[in-house]
């Protein structure tokens, strides 16, 4: 959607999301914060972090893609968001690969 | 020696009346500026004045090293000494030397606009740098600062009490100079290009530039956030670095080195631009395997921020997550390897002629190599642990810092010196300075290589007596290597008033830069080209000159 | 990518039918509106650095203290946590509502929208405030004054009954959890306040009219960075306030 010769009604640049889809978002947002408190006190073993930060993830995911516009930009915004998150996952990740392996082979 | 400076508009060629120079008159002009050549200016004299002062203070390392006793200093002034020297160098001089001075002048030019996406921004960053540069400054009269360059924990959260905290927030806000003139870099690449200027009709010196500005936006912040919880584990006392706490100092080494081998390459991926671009010119060719050129900058880029553990492998690191750093150092090598070749190619049947610019971008391919090779050595986990924290290390990273990165600096600023001044440099004298650095640094950097082996160890300020020989030729070198930095220092202030008149294109080369007068307008283009020709189409110019002939006569 | 030219080639003279917002250097306003938006997303990709780096700090003493961790996020309040997080998003809905008054060039509907975002941030520091207070008292706060020994011997509170004890070496390590809550929250705490005082900004320019021109992309660009600071919030709460609460 970077340049379309302005395929609807005035030179607007931007797509304007309407506020319908805003409340839906808002909504999904607050129902994610209830499901997150409520499966913190669930006993789900291994599961609990990866529930709680999979959902973190989802609401993330709403916030950008439906506020902040994402779906509906050009795809240099979409590379520049993965390319954010490919090295913040880089950082993790690398810094992870000597912790984990720290103890390996020293028993 | 043949040249290509005598060109027939060389004598007859005036300075133009209206330029970005003259356009507006005043010091406020000046300090409010909104134009990125100005801004580049401005960096160049406060980058220059720092190099000075970090060169002043590698002067006063090598005398102390001239003697195996600690005598000219105590030493702990000398590890304030080498600190500040370390510091100043690389946040101050190296970080935004080529980019924020050269790059600031020529990416606008170069993709044709009128300026970057945000000169209010550009400009902010430039006050930053003074910032921060001042508060280093302020640090290292008020008692320095002795930790070294890398504010290693524990060292440097309890076990001096130097300003730690002063030098920190020094280097948080000179940081964010860097991140937003990567930023101004990339939304310009990206979004301010002439019509035609695709991709691949970029020079390589902006592409090299665009892979360096990913770097700054992305790793500087870690950086940042790592000196601010450093200060914070001084100043209120939380634990996150702290071992008798429960945190873990090497956590730091990683977050440091996060952001601190990246910025080896925001160094030098601007300088390989220049090069690039310098080779081109004085072999008048096409830079050979263009695209592969263009690739491996953002290769090297991209790579760059797998490889920072192999700064701690004797820091105690997992052995095998050492492997994996250690094999991905290996992968750096092959974009690195990539653009010396292509270089080299370019220079094959190449007609060159041995200007000052060029002589500085060979110094750079001999020395860079040099460099790079030594780097495989401290790459290879193996030998890393008997040379690391040996001289080994201080020649390796100099010989690729300042044999690399200061050569392409110099390289830029002389090849650059007519557009941006309107005048020449004096050619044989500039020649003279080239030779000379080289020599001397050489002479200076190589016997520490010898030193390191031998098991010198970095960072003290007395040695065992049987080092010394090697130290004196060092220190010899390093005053041979002054004279050639103050040279140009002296003769291209000199040439501002007394230099030839440069016309628009002295070297006859094909970027956008060249085809506009020199010194610029402040809006760089009176009307926006429109890009058809590739990058370094030498044919395209002759064309366009013919076209100029017939329709003057 | 975006290969073909950006930048249009201007026969007529630059001055011709300017806009008064549009910058010299730019060719056109979609030309300046997209560059500014991209400019800000890169701005929002160093602030995902800054905080990641505390991100891997947490990830780390986590999985090394992990008692303490829990320990730790046990003496949170989960009343006042989850309400933040409801206040927060409410704000981010808010600002969104805010951004698309101002596209719609709904005057009035633009300056609400701001107040109300407004006065759900200070809702949000002051709840921090009090959170923060408490620890303070509880000596939870890291650095000279702080004290493990209230995670050695858990008092009973009201209602509930206590914890079991920590042994005294891991007791201390929830000095590590306190450090990273407060760096954490600390930075995210500074972040709101500078976007609360570019929305007092905003909101007395829009008083006086300033986003009825459709120069609006101060607001399209605070908005994202309004709702960056909240996807920090939203990674914030579960991995501080929600370790193993079924403990």
């Amino acid at each position: 959607m970077s340049h379309p010769v302005s395929d609807h009604e005035e030179a607007h640049g931007p797509h304007i999301v309407s506020p319908k889809i805003y409340l839906l978002v808002f909504l999904a947002l607050l129902i994610g914060t209830t499901l997150t408190v409520v499966a913190s006190y669930l006993e789900l073993g291994p599961w609990n972090p990866i529930i709680a930060l999979g959902i973190a993830v989802a609401k993330a995911t709403l916030v950008v893609l439906f506020f902040m516009h994402i779906k509906y930009s050009s795809k240099l915004m979409k590379l520049t968001v993965v390319s954010g998150i490919f090295t913040f996952l880089a950082l993790v990740g690398m810094s992870m690969s000597d912790y984990i392996s720290r103890a390996w082979g020293s028993f | 020696m043949s040249t290509i400076l005598s060109l027939p508009d060389q004598s007859t060629a005036r300075i133009p009346k209206r330029n970005y120079l003259t356009n507006e008159n005043g010091i406020l002009s000046w300090l409010l500026t909104g134009d990125h050549k100005r801004i580049a200016i401005l960096y160049l004299i406060s980058i220059t004045f720092f190099f000075f002062i970090g060169g002043a203070l590698a002067g006063l390392i090598r005398l102390e090293l001239l003697t195996p006793q600690s005598d000219l200093m105590a030493t702990d002034t000398y590890n304030k000494v080498f600190s500040m020297h370390g510091i100043i160098m690389v946040f101050l001089f190296l970080v935004p030397s080529v980019p924020a001075t050269l790059g600031n002048f020529l990416i606008p030019i170069m993709v044709g606009a009128k300026d970057l996406a945000f000169p209010k921004i550009n400009l902010l960053s430039w006050y930053l740098y003074l910032a921060g540069g001042g508060l280093t400054l302020w640090a290292m009269i008020t008692g320095g600062v002795d930790t070294g360059w890398t504010f290693t924990t524990p060292l440097s959260t309890h076990y001096v009490n130097t300003n730690v905290v002063t030098t920190g927030l020094a280097i948080f806000i000179a940081g964010f100079s860097s991140i937003f003139t990567g930023l101004n870099f990339i939304v310009t690449i990206h979004r301010m290009r002439a019509p035609g200027m695709t991709w691949f009709k970029m020079p390589l010196f902006v592409w090299s530039h665009y892979a360096a500005s990913i770097l700054m936006v992305l790793g500087t912040p870690v950086l940042a956030i790592t000196l601010v919880l450093v200060v914070l584990e001084r100043t209120i006392g939380i634990g996150i670095f702290d071992p008798a706490k429960g945190g873990d100092p090497i956590l730091f080494q990683h977050l440091f080195w996060f952001y601190s081998h990246p910025a080896v390459y925001i160094m030098i991926l601007p300088g390989m631009g220049v090069i690039s671009e310098v080779i081109s010119t004085f072999a008048r060719k096409r830079v050979f395997g263009y695209s592969a050129v263009a690739f491996s900058s953002v290769a090297i880029a991209v790579f760059g921020f797998f490889v920072w553990e192999h700064h701690m492998f004797i820091m105690g690191v997992s052995n095998y997550s050492t492997l994996v750093f250690s094999l991905l150092t290996m992968l750096v090598a092959v974009p690195s390897a990539i653009k010396i070749f292509n270089w080299a190619f370019t220079l094959y049947k190449g007609s060159i002629t041995f200007e000052t610019p060029m002589l500085y971008a060979f110094g750079f391919m001999g020395l860079f190599t040099i460099g790079g090779l030594t780097g495989v050595f401290l790459g290879s986990s193996g030998t890393d642990i008997h040379l690391t924290e040996t001289y080994f290390i201080v020649a390796h990273f100099h010989f690729v810092m300042v044999g690399g990165m200061l050569m392409a600096f110099l390289s830029g600023i002389h090849f650059w010196w007519p557009k941006m001044t309107g005048r020449m440099y004096p050619e044989k004298v500039s020649q003279l300075a080239a030779v000379i650095t080289f020599i001397g640094f050489n002479f200076t950097f190589f016997p520490q290589f010898l030193l390191g082996m031998l098991g010198m160890p970095r960072r003290y300020a007395a040695y065992p007596p049987e080092f010394q020989v090697l130290n004196v030729f060092s220190t010899a070198g390093a005053s041979i290597l002054g004279v050639g930095y103050l040279l140009p220092m002296i003769y291209l202030v000199w040439s501002l008033k007394y230099g030839k008149i440069a016309g628009d294109n002295p070297w006859q080369a094909t970027g956008l830069e060249w085809q506009i007068q020199s010194p610029p307008l402040t809006q760089n283009f009176i009307e926006i080209p429109v890009v058809t020709q590739d990058a370094y189409d030498y044919e395209w110019l002759e064309r366009q000159k013919e076209h100029e002939v017939t329709q003057l006569g | 990518m975006d290969s073909h030219a950006i930048a249009l080639n201007h026969a007529e003279e630059p001055h011709h039918d300017h806009p008064a917002h549009l910058r010299h250097h730019f060719v056109s306003l979609e030309q300046q509106n997209e560059t500014v938006s991209f400019g800000m997303w890169l701005f929002l990709l160093t602030e995902v650095m800054f905080f990641g780096g505390m991100f891997t700090a947490y990830l780390i003493y986590r999985n090394w203290y992990y008692p303490a961790f829990v320990a730790g996020s046990h003496t949170l309040s989960i009343v006042l946590g989850t309400v933040n997080t409801g206040v927060l998003i409410t704000s981010s809905f808010t600002m969104a509502m805010g951004v698309w008054c101002a596209e719609t060039k709904r005057q009035k509907g633009l300056i609400v929208s701001l107040v109300l975002t407004l006065i759900l941030g200070f809702a949000f520091l002051g709840i921090k405030a009090v959170e923060y207070q408490e620890k303070f008292e509880l000596h939870h706060v890291p650095g000279a004054h702080f004290d493990a020994m209230s995670f050695v011997h858990p008092k009973a509170e009201a209602g509930q009954p206590a914890e079991p004890g920590l042994p005294l070496d891991m007791a201390r390590k929830t000095e590590v959890y306190f450090s990273l809550y407060f760096a954490m929250t600390g930075m995210h705490a500074l972040h709101m306040i500078i976007g609360m005082a570019l929305l007092s900004f905003m909101i007395v320019k829009a008083a006086r009219g300033g986003y009825s021109h459709g120069n609006i992309a101060f607001v399209e660009n605070f908005g994202l960075y309004w709702h960056f600071v909240d996807i920090v919030w939203i990674f914030l709460f579960p991995l501080l306030y929600l370790i193993s609460r079924h403990q």
